[in-house]
């Protein structure tokens, strides 16, 4: 029996007196592409926030790799790239190559220094996102897109199983959001990487992932991506709250 | 000069305590200046002016108190505010910089009671609040090279740590970093790096030797390691320069250290504005 990655079960969270999530319930599984979706407001980075142990749920459980929120100490088998990174300090004087190592430092420990096989490492993160000949180059250089890479590269540079990322794409061009969704389909099938991403661009995302979670406040929908795209336009603009037309880019359905 | 160094203990006290924190005050303070902390050393020196006018108070009054190095109670009262300004941060989850001017103020409160009780200690509370050549003891540089042993070796030992936590806090704590145990040390570090500095540049220039030269650091340095080493290159700059010109002038030294870093400061400046313009014209095509 394989363990899922993230296990969510009859999980609520109240903002004092409002419903933020009305008892959701949500299995990822290894190798498995999900799009969250859903408006503003929705409780999209609320959930990823407890998801991450940045917040407590007001009840219900969370369990990562098998294992409670509270024992879980594997930290470096998740991933994480938050939205805020679009609006980091770009003063701050670090190369490329010291934000990607510091993605390394719970892995490595403690009192420990970085060795030169963690060097190799952060090169590889990098060469993974197309970023290797930038190394040297200071993080306020490079433009948004390259940036947002760069804060892939971090994710990845711990070998994680699972990446979570909190709509990632605000403030990145639109040439270069395609790339970047294709950056992570490679991830994702290549490197057998999980996904958990938060979005609004439906669209583009939904043709990517093999799993799709519609949410406001509650699960509306959740499952495989054909069914999603089975669904009549009229039913996701009702949960959605305003209409919404899908428009599907590509033609390879993922089935896995 | 150098004759004079080698000749009398007290400015040997003085050059060797104002090496040590040239290098620790700068190291420290990248750390401040990346995380936008830089009040909170002000407000951890005011607090150690506290502890420096309790102590000299006190000397007056209690037998006790008159052997004892003020520099001890400066730095008991500055770790004290360390983990006070922590305890405030928490309490105020979406106003944390209230915490800082909370401590200032009443760091300045106790310490201006303090001034008014006491019988005058002018001379000696000048000192503290300016710095003095000639009032560095042996002792005083024994307490300057025990706390630069602790300030390395915290700093050697977490740099990782230091580094995720300044350049991206949540990102640190979702990886599992123990950020909030990290942070209450390096406060407590920056409270003793306020303590070791305060009789050589003075408790109301202190934090002026943990920002300015990292302000140069930061517009030159293309990594965090090269800004560190810019840092400590501008504050020893800084320290010699201040400690022989006030040497020669006969005025407090932690008013010639931090003019001397402003200076360098306006030169690093000046130089950027330079390079950029000159790489402005390169890309016209106007110089080879």
């Amino acid at each position: 029996m394989t363990t899922n990655l993230i296990q969510l079960d009859d999980v609520s969270f109240n903002y004092e007196q409002s419903i933020a999530l009305d008892h959701i319930s949500l299995e990822v599984g290894e190798g498995e592409f999900w799009a969250l979706i859903g408006p503003n407001g929705s409780g999209k980075s609320t959930l990823i926030n407890i998801i991450l142990g940045l917040l407590q749920p007001t009840s219900g459980s969370v369990k990562l790799f098998g294992s409670d929120i509270e024992s879980f100490k594997h930290r470096e088998r998740i991933g994480y790239v938050s939205q805020k990174s679009n609006s980091f300090n770009s003063g701050f004087p670090a190369t490329v190559l010291e934000v990607v190592r510091s993605g390394l430092t719970r892995k490595v420990g403690m009192f420990k220094s970085f060795s030169k096989k963690d060097e190799q490492r952060t090169l590889e993160a990098l060469s993974i996102v197309g970023m290797d000949s930038y190394a040297k180059r200071n993080m306020g250089e490079l433009s948004g897109g390259q940036q947002q890479r760069v804060f892939i590269a971090r994710a990845l540079a711990g070998e994680p199983d699972l990446l979570i990322m909190d709509e990632p794409t605000v403030g990145i061009d639109q040439q270069n959001v395609a790339s970047f969704y294709s950056m992570l389909n490679t991830l994702n099938r290549e490197h057998g990487i999980a996904i958990l991403l938060v979005t609004h661009e439906i669209d583009l995302v939904t043709d990517l992932a093999t799993h799709v979670a519609c949410l406001n406040r509650t699960i509306h929908f959740h499952g495989k991506q054909s069914d999603y795209k089975k669904m009549e336009d009229d039913d996701v603009s009702r949960w959605y709250g305003h209409p919404v037309r899908r428009v599907h880019q590509q033609t390879d359905e993922v089935e896995r | 000069m150098i004759n004079d160094i080698l000749s009398y203990e007290f400015l040997q006290n003085a050059f060797l305590s104002g090496l040590i924190i040239g290098v620790i005050a700068p190291l420290l303070g990248l750390f401040i200046v990346v995380r936008r902390l830089s009040l909170i050393a002000d407000a951890l020196s005011h607090v150690a002016l506290a502890g420096i006018a309790g102590s000299l108070y006190l000397s007056q009054q209690v037998l006790f108190f008159a052997a004892l190095n003020p520099v001890y109670l400066g730095i008991a009262s500055a770790v004290g505010g360390s983990l006070l300004i922590e305890k405030l941060r928490g309490a105020y989850r979406h106003y944390e910089e209230l915490a800082i001017p909370v401590i200032l103020s009443a760091g300045i409160g106790l310490g201006a009671i303090f001034i008014s009780l006491s019988k005058g200690f002018g001379s000696d509370l000048i000192g503290y609040l300016f710095g003095s050549v000639s009032a560095v003891s042996r002792q005083d540089l024994f307490i300057v090279i025990v706390i630069a042993i602790i300030v390395i070796t915290y700093i050697r030992f977490l740099y990782k740590e230091l580094f995720a936590l300044s350049f991206d806090a949540e990102y640190a704590k979702v990886s599992g970093i123990n950020s909030r145990y990290i942070q209450m040390v390096f406060m407590i570090i920056v409270a003793l790096v306020i303590g070791a500095s305060m009789r050589i540049v003075g408790i109301l220039l202190v934090s002026s030797l943990m920002t300015i030269p990292v302000a140069a650091a930061i517009q030159l340095a293309k990594s965090f390691k090269s800004a560190m080493i810019y840092s400590i290159i501008f504050g020893e700059l800084a320290v010699i320069i201040g400690l022989v010109s006030a040497y020669y002038l006969d005025i407090a030294p932690g008013g010639t250290i931090v003019i001397t870093s402003i200076v360098i400061l306006l030169v690093v400046l000046a130089w950027k504005k330079m390079q950029g313009g000159r790489n402005a014209r390169m890309v016209k095509g106007e110089l080879v």
